[in-house]
């Protein structure tokens, strides 16, 4: 049914297409290049310098020293490794263990560990958010405890786009002297992100979302961060993250990170411009929409929309049959209709919560497509509302 | 994830709208669910002679309320009530496990439509 059709894809926030690039860098480790970094011989002497290389490569591109880099198998590990790593390492010292900060709208990533952390005792702090998605920094200071251990709050947030105030959050993580963990897995090649710049102590970034291959991430720990691991083996990645390196992962992240730290200066502009543009046209094309997250403190792709009178799924696989991949964030199970913990956060209201979708451009979307999802999105928003039950009409 | 049958049934849905004059009429869900469904019967001699829908819902929704008015439409009534939600489902080529929850709305609201037909036939 599709193979006639030109796809045009949208979901750059689930994941990315491998640049051809990064696929070249990689695929002599695959197999002339397979050696095991840890053996003494000269394959392995050639996994080494590959990952040293690759370790290289991703310091450089955060402003790091390559001995704080960290390499996982994704941002769901590294955002596991920062927070249940810092809480092991205090959990001898009484008067530092108890207690975590984060926000109401982070990844299930950091939502799901926190609740299994409450699960065995620990208390978590959920700081809200206001109706664009912005942390509420007053909160999150007084929310500080005398046996807070860690702050994790997001850098941008993988449904809305919002921006957190990163600098700030740091600022007071350090005068009370807490470790501050963000998640920059949609942020990092979309807006600069710069550890030193942001002070942060921790941070997550993974490579399927910037053109690198699947199964490989990064957790950056500043030098004097004190973690213990989570899993057991031998001693690689300095006894944090043990198990043989995924060599040829690891090359194509280090390649994905040099490559969109190289293009900051383009392409987050191009997808500005069309997310810009996309906004103004289905705004003029269509009624009761609304834009959910902030209007500038955004990602540069992300867009997402609230269609009232029509629901996303059904919505998203109208799109889908005109070759047009977005994603929607509520979800229809056979228990409920999972609402976006996001949504509900910055306070949309039920009738807006279930018609809301989300369009994630990339670099190599081009304006001619944006033609084609305004006009799609038109027709499929107008069909929707022409069979509901609860249209204004 | 779909069959085929559904993303055909809801892609191009028959008997979609309102019957102005229907004989009764049946709603089920609500904007918090994010499932509305309302059907419209048009009764001649106990037959259904017209079902029409109007749903705001997920593809599930949708797909099982324009095939609960295909198969309910020219039956009598009493054959009506007798279609269950597996022959809704097997009408539909199957449905996924995990998105069965909104499957029996169509076929409720078809049920108050025939209730509100014969409360009103009584009134």
């Amino acid at each position: 049914m599709m193979s006639t059709m030109k796809r045009i894809y949208m979901d750059h926030s689930a994941t990315t297409e491998v640049d051809p690039l990064v696929l070249d860098s990689m695929l002599p480790y695959f197999t002339e290049k397979f050696g095991n970094a840890s053996s003494l011989h000269s394959f392995g002497q050639e996994a080494i310098e590959a990952l040293s290389a690759a370790r290289q490569q991703v310091a450089d591109s955060i402003g790091a020293k390559a001995n704080e880099i960290i390499f996982t198998s994704g941002g769901t590990e590294s955002d596991n490794l920062a927070i249940r790593g810092v809480l092991a390492k205090k959990k001898n010292d009484t008067s530092r263990s108890q207690h975590i900060i984060t926000s109401m709208i982070e990844h299930p990533a950091v939502l799901s560990t926190c609740s299994f952390l409450e699960s065995i005792g620990y208390e978590v702090t959920y700081v809200p958010v206001d109706s664009e998605g912005v942390l509420d920094l007053d909160k999150l200071e007084r929310s500080v405890r005398d046996d807070t251990s860690i702050i994790s709050i997001m850098h941008a947030n993988n449904e809305i786009g919002t921006i957190q105030p990163v600098k700030d959050i740091a600022r007071i993580a350090r005068d009370k002297d807490v470790y501050f963990h963000t998640d920059a897995v949609q942020s990092f090649g979309k807006i600069p992100v710069d550890v030193n710049e942001m002070g942060v102590d921790m941070l997550s970034i993974s490579s399927h979302k910037i053109h690198g291959p699947k199964g490989a991430g990064v957790l950056y720990v500043r030098e004097g961060t004190e973690l213990e691991p989570f899993i057991f083996g031998g001693g690689h990645e300095q006894g944090l993250r043990p198990g043989t390196e995924n060599i040829p992962g690891i090359v194509g992240l280090g390649k994905a990170m040099s490559l969109a730290k190289e293009r900051l200066g383009h392409d987050p502009e191009h997808m500005l411009r069309l997310r810009d543009s996309l906004i103004d046209r289905i705004f003029d094309s269509l009624d009761d929409v609304r834009l959910n997250g902030h209007p500038t403190q955004r990602l540069p792709n992300n867009v997402n929309l609230s269609f009232r009178y029509v629901e996303g799924e059904s919505l998203l696989m109208l799109l889908d049959v005109k070759g047009i991949a977005i994603s929607t964030a509520s979800a229809c199970s056979s228990i409920s209709k999972k609402e976006s913990h996001v949504l509900s956060s910055i306070g949309l209201n039920a009738d807006y919560i279930h018609g809301t979708i989300r369009i994630s451009l990339g670099k190599d979307n081009t304006i001619e497509e944006t033609d084609h999802v305004v006009q799609s999105l038109q027709e499929s928003v107008g069909k929707l509302r022409e069979m509901s039950a609860i249209s204004k009409s | 994830m779909y069959s085929r049958k559904v993303i055909e049934e809801f892609t191009d849905p028959k008997n979609v709208g309102v019957i102005e004059d229907a004989d009764g009429v049946g709603e089920t869900g609500s904007t918090v669910d994010g499932d509305i469904i309302t059907i419209y019967i048009k009764v001649k001699d106990e037959v259904l002679e017209d079902v029409r829908f109007k749903t705001f819902g997920c593809v599930v929704a949708i797909s099982t309320s324009t095939m609960v008015t295909q198969l309910a439409k020219g039956k009598k009534i009493d054959e009506a009530l007798k279609i269950t939600n597996k022959d809704v489902i097997d009408a539909l080529g199957g449905l996924p496990e995990d998105k069965r929850r909104c499957s029996g709305f169509a076929l409720a609201a078809l049920h108050k439509a025939i209730e509100d037909y014969k409360e009103r036939g009584t009134a």
